[in-house]
């Protein structure tokens, strides 16, 4: 309803009480089924794991002591975050020109990009994580283009961590553009056309009015990436390397190959805080909503 | 009158078929206020825009003072525009958006604040020198736009509907306090709209246009006595307009098509010539024919009185005699005689007229 009043809105407060009371199981049975599924499939599974993880194999803090005192461990931790912000940055480096173009053309260009940024946004990152093994890969063509033209033997970029780290951010590239240009794509032109009016080059009026406009996008953006970073799954364990693991590689390798459910428990915990945190701090400042323009 | 802005033979097209701005001159004085008027998509903006530097003419020049501006960028003109829904900058306070364009001229930033401050007092903003556009209400937001362009002195200053988001009220107040600053500023201003009483109580003169063309350019009074064209006649204020031919063995008299005779100004019956004629006869210029009153009143005919509406200070009938559409309007109450149905003698005056010849 565009700017109309709700009907209900144009009752007198009593009657809309009186309503509103009269319609509270309707309520409670439109909130019921989420509710449980939200507490059956995410609230019980969150904590059986923050049991598992002080009372697997036994009662103590163990887990979460080692995880921060074992140098292996805090390894992990620091690549996890500066891998993240790696990333972050690649992304927002590749992605502000495109979502800017996106945004200030409005011919077949603006259509064109969007409909390959949605189109990687739909692929499932499964299959663009086995495109980068193809191309990668040691009959791929990026070998192929050493060999044909006589470098000699092509440097070793599968199972690294440029592999992952190139992998994600081809990702999250899209979600990246998304969240900039939901932003950009709510900047008036007039703004701009204000600015030059007013003896402002395209240089000056960017800096001056633009760029201010799109940082909620790439605040938006960057937590987007980041924070999805952070927990990244299959791609650095298919792409990366053992050598610099990131978080999630650790506990996939404790479970699987240690089957330590107690220790990675408490690395998931880890994890989790972290990414709450993040968002916790981004919601005083921002608002949880915005996070999707 | 010696031209400061000049737009000579201005052609724009967007698509290369049809032409949004068709071949429009206009000559504006240093110091004018000028209005373009016109119904939606007459090319208002578009020939604003290329003013303003944001649309490049697809013909045609623009002169300032003699020197040529068509081929320079907005941010290398020097003129203030003023947009519709403001534009202003939100992240910025009122103060810094003012100051914006001090900034990006370089102007010297040791008198930038007493600058911005003058400006602002003008306006009537001094006190909303720290907020936010968005603490601002429309009308408040309307100033610091009109600050804005106005700020670092430009040549020209232009407005597009500034007033157009404002309720009624606060549009008359804008009017009058926009038409004071312009003066007291004495800065050219072109200023588009398509609210005709807004054009005939701000302007020096007013320039019709219609389908991307020119229809006449002159003082609002002229625009709506003595309308060039069957267009401005129709579009300027409410009319009536008869089909004739000029009698040119009886001086003074027109054949009106269905109505019969008519005697019309000599002088205006001269210079029309011969032909087929457009006649104006403005509502208010029709009178009713009260037995005896009125001997002047030459040209009558009976009315059917079809719909009346009443405005409290004036009485518009609106009707027909003999088939023929006809509005009249009394100042005034409604007399007792006027009733919706009832047949009533109304004439009008030789010279109330305004003669339009049909090319
Ligand atoms: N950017 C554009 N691209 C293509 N056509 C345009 C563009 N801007 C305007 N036009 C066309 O040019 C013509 C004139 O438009 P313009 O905006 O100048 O009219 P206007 O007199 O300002 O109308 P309004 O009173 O509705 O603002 C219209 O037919 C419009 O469709
Ligand atoms: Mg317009």
């Amino acid at each position: 309803m565009a700017g109309g009043l709700s009907p209900a809105a144009a009752l007198p407060t009593e009657v809309r009480t009186r309503a509103a009371r009269r319609r509270s199981p309707a309520v409670w049975l439109l909130l019921g089924p989420p509710s449980l599924v939200l507490t059956l499939l995410f609230m019980l599974p969150i904590g059986l794991v923050l049991v598992t993880s002080i009372t697997d194999p036994r009662m103590s803090l163990a887990h979460y002591q080692r995880i921060f005192t074992v140098p292996l461990y805090t390894h992990v931790m620091l690549n996890t975050f500066v891998t993240s912000l790696v990333v972050t940055a690649l992304c927002l480096v590749l992605g502000y020109p495109v979502a800017y173009v996106m945004a200030r053309r409005s011919d077949w260009v603006s259509t064109l990009l969007l409909t390959i940024v949605a189109m990687s946004f739909w692929t499932g990152f499964l299959v663009r994580t086995y495109a980068w093994l193809v191309i990668l890969g040691s009959k791929g063509p990026v070998t192929g283009a050493y060999q044909a033209l006589g470098l000699g033997p092509a440097p070793q970029l599968l199972f690294t961590s440029f592999a992952s780290t190139l992998g994600m951010t081809h990702i999250l590239l899209p979600y990246m553009i998304l969240a900039l240009f939901a932003v950009m794509k709510k900047i008036e032109p007039d703004q701009l056309k204000a600015a030059a009016s007013l003896g402002a080059r395209p240089r000056a009026a960017f800096a001056a009015v633009f760029l201010p406009l799109s940082l909620p996008g790439v605040v938006n953006g960057s937590l987007l990436v980041f924070v999805s970073c952070l927990g990244f799954f299959v791609t650095p364990i298919l792409l990366g390397t053992p050598r610099d693991m990131m978080i999630s590689q650790l506990i996939n390798q404790q479970i699987e190959e240690l089957l330590a459910w107690g220790f990675a428990s408490a690395v998931a915990v880890i994890l989790l805080i972290a990414t709450g945190l993040i968002l916790v701090v981004y919601n005083r400042f921002a608002g949880l909503d915005r996070l999707w323009g | 009158m010696t031209a400061y802005l000049s737009l000579r033979n201005i052609v724009k097209s967007y698509d290369g078929r049809v032409n949004a701005v068709d071949n429009v001159s206009i000559d504006i004085a240093k110091g004018e206020f000028l209005t373009f008027l016109g119904p939606s998509g007459s090319g208002k903006t578009t020939t604003l825009m290329m003013i303003a530097g944001f649309e490049a003419p697809s013909a045609g020049a623009i002169e300032l003072e003699g020197e040529d501006l068509t081929r320079r960028k907005p941010y290398e003109r020097n003129i203030g525009v003023v947009f519709q829904n403001y534009a202003l900058f939100p992240h910025m306070t009122v103060e810094r958006n003012v100051a914006f364009p001090l900034r990006m001229r370089r102007f010297p930033r040791n008198r930038e604040a007493a600058r911005v401050r003058e400006i602002l007092d003008l306006v009537g903003l001094g006190p909303f020198a720290g907020k936010h556009p968005r603490e601002l209400s429309g009308g408040q937001q309307q100033r610091v736009a009109l600050a804005r362009g106005l700020v670092f002195n430009p040549d020209v200053l232009l407005l597009d509907e500034p007033l157009g988001a404002l309720d009624k009220s606060l549009r008359e107040q804008m009017q009058v306090e926009l038409k004071r600053i312009q003066r007291e500023v004495g800065i050219t201003t072109v200023y588009v709209t398509h609210d005709q009483t807004e054009a005939m109580t701000m302007s020096d003169r007013i320039a019709v246009f219609s389908h991307g063309k020119l229809e006449q350019v002159a003082p609002p009074l002229d625009v709506y006595h003595r309308p060039r064209t069957r267009f401005v006649g129709e579009f300027i204020g409410d009319s009536n307009i008869f089909a004739g031919t000029v009698d040119e063995s009886q001086p003074g008299c027109v054949t009106l098509e269905a109505l019969g005779p008519m005697r019309v100004d000599v002088e205006a019956w001269r210079r029309v010539g011969k032909g087929a004629v457009d006649v104006l006869v403005r509502p208010e210029r029709v009178q009713l024919a009260a037995p005896g009153a009125e001997p002047a009143l030459l040209n009558r005919l009976v009315m059917e009185i079809g719909v009346i509406v009443n405005y409290g200070d004036s009485v518009l009938l609106i009707g027909s005699a003999r088939g023929q559409r006809l509005r009249m309007r009394i100042a005034g109450a409604q007399p007792d005689a006027i009733r919706e149905g009832a047949t009533v003698i109304v004439g009008w005056r030789p010279g109330d007229e305004h003669l339009i010849a049909r090319s």
